[in-house]
Order: structure tokens, then sequence, then C-alpha cells
């Protein structure tokens, strides 16, 4: 892995200005490597972050990605990581024409890095260096505890789908909550809700707490001084509730790390250092499987726009189109988030140019006055920085993607099923509606489950975990394996409440003719298999798995 | 950077701290035509955590739905792939000598090193009536080697071109266009002969039949789980035997057929029904026909989710006895369904009722397991199908 040579730099701080001009933002200082295929599959398990910290599932993985790689090879263009500088990776000897589209789509992607509301809580930060001090960290733990810290991390991250990333970003966009004063607090809730005085006791403190404000020599102190006389417990709640202030809404990791039994010892204090380290990792990639179409696409969109305007390639127009082909081009059938994101940012710059995005466009239903409805406002490329800044892949597509955008693109949902005249697999068009593209869409972006703690279930027994119905079932493979881990963090039996999708009973096995059983079975003489949703609570107990229907 | 034996202790440790293994031996196949398809051995694990299973699709109706782009009213079919291997697919293809052996040796060599693995670190047990029967290698006499100085016949071209060499080296040879043989120098050293040697005629001793069920009710983990302990026992014979093992492949729904490489072996299905009686009966029939029973051990290993729609089994019984009177070992492998109950399938029942893994328990092993079940339970069965 070596640093790019000062002629490609400068072809790098040439795309730089040109992007700048068109309105991209990014910091200054930018970091490019080129880098080997096999540097490339030892990165890749740990996402491209070189001081990761180690892990054995990574050497695992490393190791198949090189069996992979020797049947079916592949170089990625670039690989762009969200650091403080911005670092990238290349392959040796691209041609200039090349490097310079490769430039204008990285550029871009760091514009998406560094703007969109979505990465602002790894935006105070360089991960890279924060990476680096972690993975001397748990080097050392490793030479002290040996395999048992490979086991913390095993744990950590079978939990570390389940960070709550929506509060963390909330907490960075939205102000902070004012702090609660301790004067608030002994009116407000202290005295009405804790002790629940009389309105008579309560008016006297009032009456007192006045009396003594209007006296030259007050302060906050002169006034408790009788509180804690009188409430000697007063400052520890007030201290607990600043500190359930913090997190309102703990995720599953930070709840156990404040309450588990075995946390808390002081022998156990390296465990949690690592339990940080996970979650922080994890939170950090959050954003980015959130925003993939977005980011590709609206990389893809700046590289094309670019590179057909930078006066420095003229003459690989052709080598560009084909290669921009490969990249950007929609497939016969299947996805492409490039490509996808792309036309979506082009098709709303365009609709919001025409002023579609409006009541009077939106009241038309004559398709050949809407086809031709223009209502010039130029403020669509406005629109799309907004957002590239706000939004993330599931309100892009679910507030973009129109019946217009579907028909431009002739865009459709494609079903398969099998043919048993042909005894072939069939693919055909199942769908051309909007609606039913958003849905199929929506289906593929990354959503883990919601699960949380019920924290009163808690208080009287084992941890008691709570998979919120969204009309989709856990991988029950996992969850003997996630909950051992969960109990071994939490130090006492785990309870998950589920849902399962099951039959309602055993099939039967019911030949299509009964008078010859070698005559198929016909789609209609299949036994019903009726599902149904039942809900399941699994328990965990010394490594046990017990499981029963509730 | 780490290495698969390091690994592999390092899960070995688990064991000791409480915990289940976690690491698999994976393979990854890549089609080639004709038998040369790679296969590389990697290891392969999984991050346990609480995810969303894929919902439950029918194996016999519609797919997961994907975006595409292009004309076509909604209904329209755009396109299609065959689910039943065609007939003429992969043969006729132009495969000239010396191209042929490649990418088989590649295969092989990574299997073998799957069945040392499996041999060593899973402790599979070694087969004891190896190599007893029948001598692994013969020797016969050919006139392919060269030799300088003496032989037996005379390498007339060799030996001509030598001479030119030599008498280039001694500067005979001023006009490479006029040539004068009869100023040549003739050395005894320069003679090159043709002399008999001895070469190793290597005799492969064990065939291994493997059948499957590829009808429409074995999609997904059925398929996977068997198709993972063939793969297994085909490396592991490999090793057992170094090397010297052949293997046939059949597949069967309500028909059988062979097929001539693993690829195909292990990527088709169809979506018909099962008769079972179709796989062993071609065997037999190839056996006969072939008259391989006295030139090799014959393993048989069949995998099935246990369906058949001869629900009584008395032809598949039969052919199974005519088989046991030449077979090695029959393994018979039944992935169960998870909606099923335990030892309820059709085949496990007609080969228990027939009282032949009593009669012949030497020759015949029956493993039921799971469709979802992992490596080590795999390996476990492999152990039970050859013990």
């Amino acid at each position: 892995m070596e640093i790019v040579d000062q002629h490609v730099k400068s072809i790098m701080e040439g795309c730089k200005e040109r992007a700048r001009d068109k309105g991209l933002q990014f910091e200054d200082e930018t970091l490019e490597y080129i880098v080997t295929n096999r540097d490339l599959l030892e990165l890749s398990p740990k996402v491209m972050i070189p001081n990761l910290y180690d892990y054995w599932v990574h050497d695992v993985r490393v190791l198949s990605g090189k069996g992979k790689y020797e049947l079916y090879p592949d170089n990625p263009y670039e690989t762009v990581i969200n650091t403080r500088p911005a670092i990238s990776f290349y392959n040796d000897n691209n041609p200039d024409w090349l490097n310079v589209m490769i430039f204008y789509h990285v550029l871009s992607h760091i514009d998406f890095f560094q703007n969109n509301l979505f990465f602002q809580h790894t935006w105070e930060y360089d991960f890279e260096g924060q990476a680096l001090s972690d993975k001397r960290l748990i080097a050392r733990y490793r030479s002290e505890k040996g395999r048992w810290v490979d086991y913390l991390i095993e744990f950590s991250r079978g939990l570390d789908n389940l960070v709550g990333y929506h509060d963390t970003v909330a907490r960075t966009i939205t102000p902070a909550p004012r702090r609660m004063e301790r004067i608030d607090y002994y009116f407000d809730i202290f005295l009405q809700k804790e002790k629940k005085v009389s309105s008579n006791t309560y008016l006297k403190e009032i009456a007192r707490y006045n009396t003594l404000q209007k006296s030259e020599t007050y302060t906050n102190d002169s006034f408790f001084i009788d509180v804690i006389h009188k409430y000697p417990e007063f400052d520890a709640l007030y201290r607990k509730r600043l500190k359930a202030k913090e997190h309102p809404r703990p995720d599953v990791m930070q709840y156990i790390l404040e309450h588990s039994t075995v946390l808390k010892k002081e022998e156990n204090s390296w465990m949690k250092s690592v339990m940080e380290v996970v979650r922080n990792t994890s939170l950090f990639f959050q954003p980015q499987i959130r925003t993939k179409i977005m980011n590709e696409g609206w990389a893809s969109l700046w590289h094309e726009i670019l590179f057909m305007e930078d006066d420095r390639i003229r003459g690989h127009e052709t080598n560009f189109a084909k290669v921009n082909a490969g990249v950007t081009a929609m497939p016969k059938v299947g996805l492409n988030p490039y490509a996808l994101g792309m036309r979506l940012f082009y098709h709303i710059w365009e609709m919001e140019d025409r002023g579609c995005y409006s009541l009077d466009y939106f009241l038309l239903r004559d398709e050949m006055k809407r086809e031709n409805f223009n209502d010039p406002r130029n403020s669509g490329r406005g629109l799309i920085f907004n957002i590239r800044e706000n939004l993330c892949d599931f309100t892009f597509i679910n507030k973009y993607i129109d019946q217009e955008f579907m028909n431009r693109h002739k865009l459709f949902v494609t079903g398969t099923r099998i043919n048993r005249h042909r005894m072939s697999m069939e693919y055909y068009v199942k769908s051309r509606s909007a609606e039913d593209y958003k849905e199929m869409l929506t289906n593929t972006l990354y959503h883990p489950p919601r699960i949380h703690v019920d924290h009163e279930k808690t208080q009287k027994g084992p941890l008691y975990l709570i998979h919120t119905f969204e009309g989709k079932a856990l991988k029950t493979d996992f969850i003997e394996n996630t909950m051992i881990g969960i109990e071994f963090l939490w130090g006492e039996p785990v309870r998950l409440e589920t849902w399962e999708h099951v039959k309602a009973s055993a099939p039967h096995q019911i030949p299509g003719n009964f008078w010859d059983p070698v005559v198929p079975k016909t789609p209609e003489s299949k036994p019903d298999e009726e599902l149904v949703w039942k809900r399941f609570l699994y328990v965990m107990e010394n490594r046990k798995l017990h499981k029963r229907e509730i | 950077m780490i290495t698969l034996d390091e690994l592999l202790e390092r899960d070995r440790k688990r064991e000791e701290d409480g915990f289940k293994k976690k690491i698999r031996i994976g393979r990854i196949v890549k089609p080639g035509k004709g038998g040369r398809e790679k296969i590389v051995v990697v290891p392969t694990t999984v991050e346990d955590k609480f995810v969303h299973d894929e919902p439950l699709v029918d194996p016999e109706g519609e797919g997961e739905p994907t975006g595409g782009t292009g004309d076509g009213e909604e209904g329209d079919v755009i396109g299609e792939a065959p689910i039943r291997p065609s007939e003429e697919e992969g043969e006729g293809e132009g495969e000239g000598p010396g191209e042929g052996g490649g990418g088989e040796h590649e295969m092989e060599s990574n299997a073998y090193e799957l069945g040392k693995v499996l041999s060593e670190d899973f402790q599979l047990p070694n087969l004891t009536d190896k190599g007893k029967k029948r001598t692994l290698a013969k020797f016969v006499y050919e006139m392919t080697d060269k030799h300088r100085g003496f032989g037996q016949i005379l390498d007339k071209k060799s030996t001509l071109r030598r001479i030119v060499q030599t008498n280039i080296a001694l500067g005979r040879v001023p006009d490479f266009y006029n040539i004068d043989t009869s100023g040549f120098i003739i050395s005894p050293r320069d003679m090159i002969y043709r002399i008999l040697s001895k070469e190793k005629a290597y005799e492969s001793q064990a065939l291994v039949f493997f059948l499957r069920d590829y009808s429409g009710s074995m999609g997904g983990k059925p398929t996977q789980t068997v198709v993972s302990q063939h793969v297994m026992i085909y490396s592991w014979l490999l090793y057992q035997y170094e090397k010297q093992v052949e293997t046939r492949f059949v597949l069967h729904d309500t028909e059988a057929k062979e097929v001539d490489d693993f690829y195909k072996y292990y990527s088709y299905k169809v979506a018909g029904g099962t008769k079972v009686v179709s796989a062993y009966r071609l065997v037999n029939q190839l056996v006969e026909a072939e008259n391989l029973a006295r030139d090799y051990n014959i393993y048989v290993f069949h995998g099935t989710d246990g369906d058949d729609w001869d629900t009584q089994g008395k032809e598949a019984v039969g052919e199974l006895e005519t088989m046991l009177e030449y077979a090695a070992r029959v393994g018979i492998t039944i992935a169960e369904h998870r909606y099923t109950r335990a030892n309820q399938t059709e085949v496990e029942k007609y080969i228990r009722a027939s009282g032949l893994l009593e009669k012949k328990s030497t020759l015949l092993k029956l493993d039921v397991l799971k469709e979802d079940s992992d490596d080590a339970r795999i390996i476990q069965g492999i152990k039970k199908l050859l013990s």
C-alpha cells in the first residue's frame, strides 16, 4: 500500500477545484493510496479500515476471500472511507482519464459523507485514529486475558446491530435539552412526585424560597442546606434523575453496560471497554448501510457531469462511455444502486425545474398536460443538494419514486415462477406500479429487528428482551448462540419474546391420485399449509436454550 | 497472517471453554465443462445475531421479486431458465487431449486437502480394509523413455539433432545454408535410443456412486445438507485411497440419470416427484453392464429427504438387496424436513421394515438427520455411514 505519486495527486487536486465550482463541499485534505488486490482482500473484512481491531472472524474472511478470488477475480475501481482526512484506495496503473472519472466519483462520496446529516455523529473525530487506539487497547487486553477477549468481541458483535443508531443521530441533530436545574427538580418533581407533600407544605416551601431569594446574600446552597437536612436522599435522587435523562431509551448494549452484574465487578471493567469499542464501531458504519443507493447515485451523477465538462480529458469520451455504462446501466433483471440512485437524482432535478412538485401539478389528471407541464423554477439543483443533506435511502425512495419515474425508465418489478409444462423458471413483468416497486425496493434495505429491554420485567428477574412485531420472524438458527453471548455478558438468565410464522398443524402427505400414487401431485391437491403467527418465549439459562409458546 | 490450521486449533479450544465450534469448512465451486470444475476449500463462519429470517418461500411457487427495466406489459414473460438439465448440455464440447487433465487435478488436489483436514481434524475413522484386496499399482514395461548412449531402438531424429548441436559447438558448421554432413564428427554419446523402462500403471481401487434426489421437495436446505455430506465423503475417500477414487454421479426424481461432473450433481434441480427405486435400478444396471463389481470396491451413497411415491418401497428394497450383493458399503442419508415428525419418512420406514439394516448390518448404513444440521452433525453422520 503506497501513496499516489505527485502526477496523480495533481490530477486529484484539479478535480477538487472543478468539483467545488459545481457546489460540492469537502475538506481540503484527502489521502489516496494505491493498493494491490492482496491488500484489498485483507482490508475488505475490516470494512476497509486498515487499523480496525484484529479479530479471528476477519482472518476467516480473508482466507475465504482469497479462495474466492482464485475462482472469481474481481477488483473494484475505488473504495473510499469516511475518515478525517478521507482515505481512498485505487488500483495501480489506471490511465489518467480513468483516474479523473474515479476521482470525481470519490470526491462526490466524500461530499456525501461530510454533508449528509445521517453521518453527523462521525464528523467530530477521525475514525481511523480512533480505530488505531482501539486496536492497541484490544491487543493489550488480549495479551492479558487471552482468548476471552475474542469471546467478548464475539458476544458484543452479536448485539451490534441493535445499537440505538437513530437515537444517536437524533441527539447530534437536535439541540441538547436544557439541563434540569436542582431547583426545578426540587419543586417540580421531588416535592410533588417523589414526596407527594401536601399543597400547604409545598406553598410554604415556595414562600421560604422567595423570601431567601430576596435577601442580598442568597445562593442556591443556602436554600438547599435546609432541604438536605430534611431530606438527606435528595442529592442522590437528583443525580439519578440526571443520569436517567442521558439515555432516555438505552439500546440493548447500553442497558447491559449499565446494569449487568458481571460487568459491574471491578476485575471485569475491561469487558466494558471492549463492548464500547464494538458498539462505537457499529455506530460509525450504520449510516453507510442506510444510504447506499443515495451515496452511489450521488457519486455517479457527479462523476458523469463533471467528467463530461472536464477540459483535461478531451478525446477519451468513448472510453469513458464504456466504463460509465458498465457502472450505471440499468440491468434487465435485478437492481443496481448506482444506476437507480443516479437516475432518481436526475429525475428529481428535472421534475423540480419544471415545478412538478406542486399542488397545480398534483391536481392535474390529464397525462398529456402532465407531460407538458412547465412552470420554470430552476430550483432542481438546489433541491438535490438539499436531499443529499437530509434524506436516507428509505426516505429518498419513499418520497421520490413516482409513476413518472417508473414510466420514464420503463421500470418494473420482476417476478419468478415455475412453468411446469416447459420445466423452466420464468421471469415475468409482475408490476409496473410505483407503489409495488417501492415496496420491493424497501424490502431490500437494511433493517435490523427492533429489540428492546423491558425494564420492569427485568427488575423482577432475568433480562427480558422484546422483539417488536413487524411481520418478520427472527432467524431461528442464530438465536441460541446470540443468547449464550447475552447471558455471558449479563451474568444471569435471559429471556426473549418473539414471533414465529408456523404451520397451524403438521401437513398431511396425500398422493395426488389415490389409485395411482405415481401421478404427480397437482398444485391444487397440495395440503393447505396455513401459516399463523405465534408468540414464543426463548429462555437461555446456563447455556441451555428453552422455547415455549405464550 | 493466520493459517487454516491455527484457526481450527483455536476452534477446538472453544469446546474446552464450553462454547460451540464456529468454523465450518466451506467449498466454493466454479462450474466448468466436462468435469473440470474447480473447487476451492475455504473456512467459513457466521456471526450469530438477531436478524430477520427470509420469508418462507414455497419451493414450487413464486420466488422473491426483484427489479427490472425494459418493455413488456404486466404479466409478460421476459425470459426463462431451464430447471431440468438438458440432455445435450456439456457434451460434444471440444475437449482436446492435453487439456482435459488440468482442471480436474485442481479439484482433486483441493478435495484431497479437505479429506486430510477431515481425517485429521475431525477424527474421521480410517478405512480398515484399505488396500488389502488388491494392489494399488501394477507395473508395465514401455519403450517411452529416451536414453543417451545405449538402448533398444535408435531414435534417429533426436540423434541427428544432437549431432548437429555437437558439431555447431565444435565449429564444424561454418555455413548454415550449405551444410556438409560428411565432415561431421559423431560421438557415441550423441546416439539417442529408446529404452525399455518400468512404468507404474495406476489402478483405481474405489468406485463411488453418489445418488441424489433432486425432486422439488429437495429444494434448499435438504440439498445443501446432502451435498455437503457427499463432498466430504468424496474428499475423505480421496484421501483414504490416495486419490485412487473414481466417482459416478446419479440424480433422480421419478427417473434416474447419470451426470458427468460434480457441478451438475451439485446444482441441478427439478420440480417433480420422487421414485427412489429408479436410482437404485440405474446403479445396478451400470454395475452389471460395465462389469464394475469385479474391478472395484464399490461404495454407494444416497441422499434424499425421505419422500417416495412408492410408500411401501417394495421395488426399492428389491433393488437394494441386489446392490448389497456387490457393494462394499451402501450409505443412505435422509435429510428430514423441519416440519416432518422424526423418523416418519417413507424411505426410512420401508428400509427399517425390510430388516436389511440388521441382516446386512456391515454393508448398509442409514443416517437420518434434520435438513438444517450443522457441519458437526454432518461429520458425525459420515462416521456413522462409514463405521
